[in-house]
């Protein structure tokens, strides 16, 4: 996807989702690979069910902006659908989608009338950017790996199979981030991610 | 040791590294994790004060006794607590004291878009402004150390993207606080802001500041980054980083002070480079001091001065200009997708603050809103809040409102802790000049918006100390208010009864409508998530009025109406029980039903028959 020298991640979803300890994670394992890193998101309203948008990037020769440009994402990780769609943008063309199998209705559409879009405008979005799209069941895989709400560890997974990294280190730096008494389940949910995108 | 740290907690570290001994905020998004990660930190007393105000003058204060001390607070809150900065730059300190500004480019939680660095030259005080994480620490280290070599508070000026983006951070040891003063500094000509004192203290402020523009020529807080001389930037902050990125052959004078500026190394700069570029977030503060050295420069005709840069902006903008650019901006590709459906933030499933919203509704009555999270109840389906100006607002504008006549009632509607941030005074107010204002306090018994922070009505500190608990009651009481009412925001009906019989009266009025914030751990404990009955559903709609997040339209459609019917969530429902209270069809089973459905199992439903639910 790239020489390896740099990598411009945006992570969308909403707010519960446990997008900012994915990319906390996504953050540590560039520091423990050699990169420069820079995380950046914003807190504020996503606690009250809003957008959530965290933008990691990682460069051997430093990082400037923390945050990505339009069209400079090598990787777009959703972590639901309407979310992808939105935020489709920031990808590269020729880039990597990572999309959860994941729909959360907002109140405009439940209260207000306006349609979710389905399933065949996100393929045709990401088809139009040339994009490798990778759909991975997170909250499904999760479930069975023990804890729903580790579906943002599955996605890690998945995402870690596009990356020219060992998979010890992303399984350290899983080790040091969750409590212990959650690891094995986390270290399943990971794994799972990884099988789901490597089929894909 | 390197760390990855936010902005906010690397200010915290440094403040730390630096010996303060106390620190004191009010939460505000971007500012709000500075105290929490430094409320966990040995040796150091922290506390959220009831406002900025007060959290200057708490600060100050430690100051004065000859202690460390900083004070931290979103740049709304600077307008707060302008009066007690302003002092604070006239007696000078004993020990350093650093007011942090966390500004918020593009608004993405404030009320409007102001650049402190204005106030920093207003009130004659040095301005630090940090690129990253590993400055926020150094720079808040240097703010103390500068603070003391020059007498004078300093304003260490963060923006939403560097509070919120975390990057490596070098940690060091901790300097030693110092012992401080034994006694409280008896100095009236330094200490007391009379007239004549203060007349004395003016020419010392504006002094101190001639020493500060000599200071700022040499220090390393500023520098130069020679590179191709066809283009200088001038830069501060977040916008250095997107200039770096975006014209990375250009030579860059990065101010890390823009208050004072360096006028001599900005002559110097501008001397050797072709053409002179500010590239900074919102006001032209920089190059306005540019061109008042007489100096051509371009600014603000190239870059936005509204919202907040990004690298595609800046380099869309650059390029427009003629620019060296990295490349050129990305084109866009025409992508097939349809309007989106916005994702505003809501009203969380199970709000206690929902069922006010609703009666307010109901009664059509104009609502004068306040900041929190119930300033949501402006959103549809809700749409019951009709002003939200800044903090503790609510209740002088529904008093102004019906000091002029008004024929409408308004009410004041404000949330616990903004009720001690600012309301206080103006319900001193109402009960003083007496006007027939209703005041809803919606106490949640806490600081939700910003992440759950304790307050004066939470009866709990910052840092689990002895703590009082403020009596909302006994508060209006002792203001002179006689018509007071404290309900569960839960129980709709005794809201209403409480509503009408305050509303009755024509003199000052307070509505306590209380439950805990359905987010709280205590509260999570307590959901047990409602179901809808199809059979009784028509699909009518009432309860997707609510704006719950929580109910849905189901795929199922009333076979007469057409309709979809209502679905819950289980994930999100809370059963709070509300949708249950407005249903006409008594569709929606209550936590009792509930309870009794999974006693039986979940295939049958008890609750059928003509008796229906209870209330």
């Amino acid at each position: 996807m790239t020489d390896g020298a740099r990598y411009n991640f945006v992570l969308v979803g909403v707010g519960g989702q446990g997008i900012l300890l994915a990319s906390n994670i996504l953050t540590e394992v560039g520091l423990a690979a050699g990169y420069d890193v820079k995380k950046s998101e914003v807190h504020g309203m996503s606690q009250r069910g809003g957008s959530v948008v965290s933008h990691v990037r990682w460069d051997r020769e430093g990082v400037r902006s923390p945050l990505v440009g339009h069209a400079e994402a090598d990787m777009l990780v959703a972590f639901e659908r309407l979310e992808a769609l939105r935020f489709a943008d920031f990808l590269k063309p020729g880039g990597t989608a990572v999309v959860n199998d994941m729909e959360i209705v907002p109140v405009t559409v439940s209260a207000g009338g306006a349609t979710y879009p389905d399933q065949a405008v996100v393929t045709a979005t990401f088809e139009a950017l040339a994009a490798t799209m990778i759909t991975v069941p997170g909250e499904r895989l999760a479930t069975a790996a023990g804890n729903i709400k580790a579906a943002n560890v599955v996605l890690l997974g998945a995402i870690s199979t596009r990356l020219a990294l060992p998979e010890e280190t992303w399984r350290a730096c899983l080790t040091q981030r969750v409590p212990a008494k959650f690891l094995d389940l986390n270290l399943t949910a990971f794994a799972m991610g990884r099988r789901v995108a490597l089929a894909a | 040791m390197k760390r990855v740290l936010s902005g906010n907690e690397a200010v915290a570290r440094g403040a730390w590294e630096a010996g303060v001994s106390v620190a004191a905020a009010y939460p505000g998004t971007p500012s709000t994790e500075i105290l929490e990660v430094m409320a966990r930190f040995p040796g150091v007393y922290c506390e959220w004060s009831t406002n900025e105000k007060v959290a200057v003058d708490v600060a100050a204060g430690a100051a004065f006794a000859g202690r460390r001390a900083l004070a931290a607070m979103k740049h709304v809150g600077v307008n707060v607590a302008a009066d007690s900065l302003f002092y604070t730059s006239y007696t000078g300190t004993e020990a350093g004291l650093v007011i942090v500004s966390a500004d918020d480019p593009a608004m993405h939680s404030s009320q409007n878009e102001q650049d402190n660095r204005r106030y920093a030259a207003f009130m004659r005080i040095p301005c630090l402004d940090p690129a990253d994480s590993q400055e926020c620490k150094d720079f808040t280290i240097a703010a103390f150390e500068l603070s003391e070599q020059f007498d004078t508070p300093v304003m260490l000026r963060t923006t939403t993207r560097i509070n919120h983006s975390s990057t490596p951070v070098e940690l060091g040891e901790r300097r030693e606080a110092g012992a401080g003063r034994e006694k409280f500094p008896r100095a009236a000509e330094k200490y007391v802001m009379v007239p004549a004192n203060a007349r004395l203290r003016h020419p010392v402020v504006e002094e101190r500041l001639r020493r500060l523009s000599e200071w700022v020529e040499t220090t390393p807080l500023n520098r130069i980054e020679w590179r191709d001389r066809e283009v200088g930037v001038i830069t501060s902050g977040v916008a250095y980083q997107y200039a770096r990125e975006v014209l990375p052959s250009a030579s860059v004078l990065k101010l890390g002070v823009t208050h004072p500026v360096p006028a001599g190394l900005i002559r110097a700069f501008a001397a050797e480079v072709g053409r002179v570029v500010v590239v900074e977030e919102l006001d032209p503060v920089i190059e306005e001091q540019v061109r008042l050295l007489g100096l051509t420069c371009e600014g603000k005709s190239i870059f936005p001065l509204i919202g907040e840069l990004d690298p595609s902006a800046v380099r869309a903008a650059a390029a427009g200009a003629g620019l060296p650019v990295d490349h050129e901006p990305a084109a866009r590709t025409a992508l097939p997708r349809p309007a989106l459906p916005g994702r505003p933030p809501v009203l969380c499933p199970g709000c206690s603050h929902r069922g006010v919203f609703w009666l307010l509704k109901k009664k059509k009555l104009a609502v004068s809103g306040d900041i929190g999270c119930y300033t949501l109840g402006f959103l549809p389906p809700l749409s019951s809040l009709h002003f939200c100006g800044c903090m503790g607002a609510s209740i002088g504008v529904a008093h102004g409102a019906a000091k002029a006549g008004l024929k409408e009632r308004v009410v004041a509607v404000l949330g616990d802790s903004t009720f001690f941030h600012t309301g206080l005074p103006a319900l001193a107010n109402v009960a003083y000049n007496r006007a027939n204002v209703l005041t809803i306090i919606l106490d949640n018994g806490t600081t939700a918006m910003t992440g759950h922070q304790e307050n004066p009505g939470s009866g709990k500190t910052l840092q689990g100390g002895t703590a009082g608990r403020l009596d909302f009651e006994k508060v209006c009481h002792g203001l002179g208010i006689e018509h007071v009412a404290l309900v569960d925001a839960y129980d709709d009906g005794a809201l209403g009864r409480a509503f009408k019989s305050l509303m009755a009266t024509q003199e000052p009025a307070v509505l306590i409508a209380r439950h805990m914030c359905a987010l709280l751990p205590e509260a999570r404990r307590q959901y047990v998530p409602l179901t809808v009955i199809e059979e009784r559903c028509n699909g009518c709609g009432v309860c997707f009025n609510l704006g719950c997040p929580a109910i849905l339209r189901s795929d199922t459609l009333d076979p007469e109406s057409h309709k979809p019917l209502a679905l819950i969530d289980p994930a999100l429902c809370t059963g709070c029980e509300l949708c249950a209270h407005v249903c006409p069809h008594d569709a929606i089973a209550n936590r009792d039903q509930m309870r009794l459905l999974e006693d039986h199992g979940g295939d049958t439903c008890p609750v059928g028959g003509a008796g229906g639910t209870e209330r």
